[in-house]
């Protein structure tokens, strides 16, 4: 299952630990945004399957890239994946009503990380076939 | 299947141990705004509170268990202080700055999991808990004064929508920005913004809009809140961006939110680029910077040298063919060719050594923990103030450099600077102040650990050392005050502490002089009874690679580092006298101690009698003449240890390859100066020391 993703995330060792644990198993290929910014401009030019936001960063935050995606003709098809440390805070909840396809609970697992993607994945080419 | 957690370990300690003293460098400026009774910027305690937060998850996902938890229970804290139901107050920041320790030391073990950590994160864990949250009054929530879209509110994380509500609360008006933005040079953009808004107005979070946009650029709403009058933001603003716009106060409700999208954008709005500040150069984003391994750097250094090598086989190549007409226009070639690549080779040597380089504010920031640490277990005020902190040096010197300079400064607060009843006493200010300077000096980098404390009691280190038996009365009675205050760096004096208590300085100043000279640099000493003292170190910017002085000794090439180098001057054997056993002559009216390296390499029994150079060397405050036979020119060198089995001969700081396949020896200058003035037994001392 080749799949193109997006990792944003401010720290250098999740951003590190996901594509790891993406490149290693499946055929995917992973791209880094450190930043809000940064993921703005990787958004305006790659259509992604899989787009991983951490919900706090500086500046642009991943609520806000949210509702960028939303709008954004290029990535309807993404699926939507917001990390976030509360599952049940007000932060999570925006999200959801953003358009969030799935939520992962910083620390999380390699397999975890795997299982969600292939889910969301397995489930996108039903509703598109 | 190998777990991918494996290789990305080490971004994970390298990005931990950065989280880590970002949060200790926050913590002190925390502490010093608290201490100065100043307003604290909300941006600062959400700098503490993302360090922690970001530690947190990561650790986590690597399997430190320990640090998650201290983080976590921390992050609970601080997610109270940034969104205000707490305050700083003392209890807090010790707190907070015990957090550093435990985060330090937790990352640096092998078995972080041990009954007795586990202890000790259990007990730090109930006392951050002990700090409780008070509950502020709410009236009525202050966001209902402000026609804010709806839309814009329902994409603010709660500390964006918390900061919103204080900056209301505490008066602020609220303004939008728009502004279209090169995606190419969105970070430095933003940067600038970031510097212009700086003071007069806090930036509650930025909005991408789908409007004003296109592939190679966005449209960014950036919402604002500021206490200035509004016409004093309004210039401050003009002309940037196409302006900043007041949001309006709701008089009454309104039926229908105004919309962010309403605004009309003026066609200067729509094109407005932020203008370059070349002085932001600096500030560039940390989303262009990538970690190095230093051992990589070594490796293309060495490369480099390889380079170097293989440049001059060609020459000699070239020379080979020298004279031979048939060749000249090819010769004429290969030779404009040979110096081009020179020259690429030497900006790649120059890159590859910036790289290297780091400021010595690393190191500031740690010990102004020390500082603060060292004052409250005393009980003394010290102020701390530091100069040259963007002083860059290689990134190994300023990891070795660490401790010595620990120590320095723990010596300084313990024993130099006195408790505040003793300075009013002497009508000193009750705050003592320590310094800690840094500057560039020719290709070395000069420390000075400065403080006005009680200065130290010269007769007494004297006595001191006479009455241990490392020093006979005679001799005591002969040295001048400078070597008095010396006898502080001999092993055994000051490891004494009840003894050197006495005469101002504390323990182990004879190791931390050790470890400088191991870095082939220099400590010295200058102290004022009363005063207090200065403590500096001169150290090489960098040990990969120096710039020498190649010279003849007994028909051999030796390499001497140019850092230590002043001048050189013709050898007249007529003009050495020698006084108490020493050889000098004089130079412009100074005596100046020589030493004839061929002699004291055991390459001949006695001086020189004719022809050779005085290489005048300069060490801290000292100065020497190295006697040599002839000078050969100056080079690039790169030092390669001499290897398990040679290195404990001395005086010698390594080999070096010339690139014609020729080595040569790199003498150790600050060693040659130790056996010159404080005789091989200190040296021997020195070296044996643990």
């Amino acid at each position: 299952m080749a799949f193109h993703a997006l990792i944003v995330d401010d720290s250098g060792a999740v951003r590190a630990f996901v594509r790891a644990s993406l490149e290693d198993a499946d055929f995917a290929r992973v791209q880094e945004a450190e930043t809000g910014f940064e993921a703005l401009r990787l958004l305006a030019s790659n259509a992604f399957d899989v787009v991983i936001v951490d919900i706090n960063m500086p500046d642009i935050n991943g609520l806000e890239l949210l509702a960028f995606m939303k709008k954004s003709p290029r990535q309807q098809g993404a699926q939507k994946i917001l990390i976030s440390t509360q599952m049940d805070g007000q932060d999570a909840k925006r999200g959801a009503e953003l358009g969030a396809d799935a939520f992962l609970k910083k620390p999380f697992e390699v397999d975890e990380l795997r299982e969600l993607i292939r889910r969301l994945l397995g489930s996108a080419e039903k509703v598109s076939g | 299947m190998s777990d991918p957690r494996d290789n990305v370990q080490e971004e994970f300690l390298a990005e931990a141990q950065e989280l880590v003293e970002a949060l200790s460098r926050d913590l002190l400026l925390l502490d010093e705004a608290h201490h100065r009774n100043e307003r604290i910027d909300p941006g600062l305690i959400n700098e503490i509170f993302r360090s922690v937060h970001t530690l947190k998850g990561i650790a986590g996902m690597f399997g430190y268990k320990h640090v998650g938890v201290v983080a976590h229970t921390l992050e609970d804290l601080l997610d109270d202080l940034r969104l205000g139901r707490t305050s700083v107050g003392p209890q807090l920041l010790d707190v907070l700055f015990d957090s550093v320790e435990h985060f330090q030391r937790l990352l640096a073990l092998d078995d972080p999991q041990s009954p007795e950590e586990e202890a000790r994160v259990q007990a730090y864990i109930a006392a951050v808990r002990s700090i409780g949250t008070e509950t502020a009054e709410e009236e009525g929530d202050p966001l209902h004064k402000y026609a804010i879209d709806p839309a814009v509110l329902s994409v603010l994380t709660e500390y964006e929508e918390h900061r919103l509500r204080a900056c209301i609360r505490e008066g602020f008006r609220l303004y939008r920005l728009r502004a279209v933005f090169d995606l190419t040079a969105i970070d430095d953009s933003i940067e600038t913004l970031r510097n212009v808004a700086s003071d007069d107005a806090e930036i509650i979070t930025y909005l991408p809009s789908m409007e004003g946009g296109n592939d190679d650029t966005i449209e960014i709403v950036v919402l604002l809140a500021s206490g200035v009058p509004e016409a004093q933001l309004q210039a401050h603003f003009e002309g940037r961006y196409g302006g900043i716009e007041a949001i309006e106060e709701r008089t009454h409700l309104p039926t229908l939110p105004p919309r962010l999208t309403s605004i009309p954008s003026t066609a200067a709005s729509m094109g407005a680029q932020p203008e370059e500040d070349p002085s932001q150069a600096s500030l560039h984003s940390v989303a262009n910077s990538v970690r190095v391994d230093i051992r990589k750097l070594d490796h293309l250094m060495n490369v480099v040298g390889e380079l170097a090598l293989v440049r001059s086989a060609v020459n000699r190549i070239v020379d080979q063919f020298k004279g031979e007409s048939t060749y000249r226009q090819s010769l004429m070639d290969l030779d404009r060719i040979g110096r081009g690549f020179e020259r690429q080779l030497s900006e790649l040597r120059t890159g590859i050594l910036d790289v290297r380089m780091v400021p010595l504010g690393q190191v500031f920031n740690k010990l102004a923990r020390i500082v603060r640490q060292a004052a409250r277990e005393h009980d003394k005020q010290v102020r701390l103030v530091v100069t040259g902190a963007n002083t860059e040096v290689d990134k190994l010197i300023v990891e070795k450099l660490t401790d010595p300079l620990m120590h320095l400064v723990r010596n300084a607060i313990d024993h130099g600077i006195e408790p505040a009843d003793a300075r009013t006493r002497v009508a000193k200010s009750a705050e003592g102040t320590l310094a800690l300077n840094a500057y560039h000096k020719g290709s070395n980098v000069v420390i000075e650990v400065e403080d006005d404390g009680g200065g130290m009691n010269a007769h007494q280190l004297r006595e001191t050392a006479v009455s241990l038996g490392l020093l006979s009365t005679d001799a005591g009675h002969e040295l001048s005050r400078q070597e008095m205050l010396n006898l502080v760096f001999l092993p055994g004096l000051s490891t004494r502490s009840e003894v050197t208590d006495l005469s101002g300085r504390g323990v182990g100043m004879d190791v931390v002089k050790t470890n400088i000279l191991r870095m082939g640099g220099m400590i010295s000493i200058e102290s004022e009874q009363g005063s207090g003292t200065k403590i500096t170190v001169t150290l090489p910017i960098t040990l990969a690679i120096i710039r020498a002085l190649i010279v003849t000794i007994a028909s051999r090439t030796f390499a001497l580092p140019i850092t230590a180098v002043r001048e050189a001057i013709p050898y007249i054997p007529e003009e050495v006298r020698t006084i108490e056993g020493r050889e000098v002559i004089t130079l412009r009216g100074e005596t100046l101690p020589i030493c004839d390296l061929a002699r004291l390499f055991g390459f001949r029994g006695s001086s020189r009698k004719k022809g050779g150079f005085v290489v005048v060397a300069s060490m801290g405050n000292r100065e020497l003449g190295f006697v040599v036979d002839g000078l050969v020119g100056q080079d690039d060198v790169i030092i390669k240890a001499l290897g398990k089995s040679l290195s404990s001969v001395r005086g010698f700081a390594g080999a070096t390859d010339l690139g014609d396949q020729k080595v040569a020896l790199v003498l150790d200058a600050p060693a040659l100066f130790t056996e010159h003035f404080d005789g091989p037994e200190a040296l021997r001392a020195a070296e044996t020391h643990p």
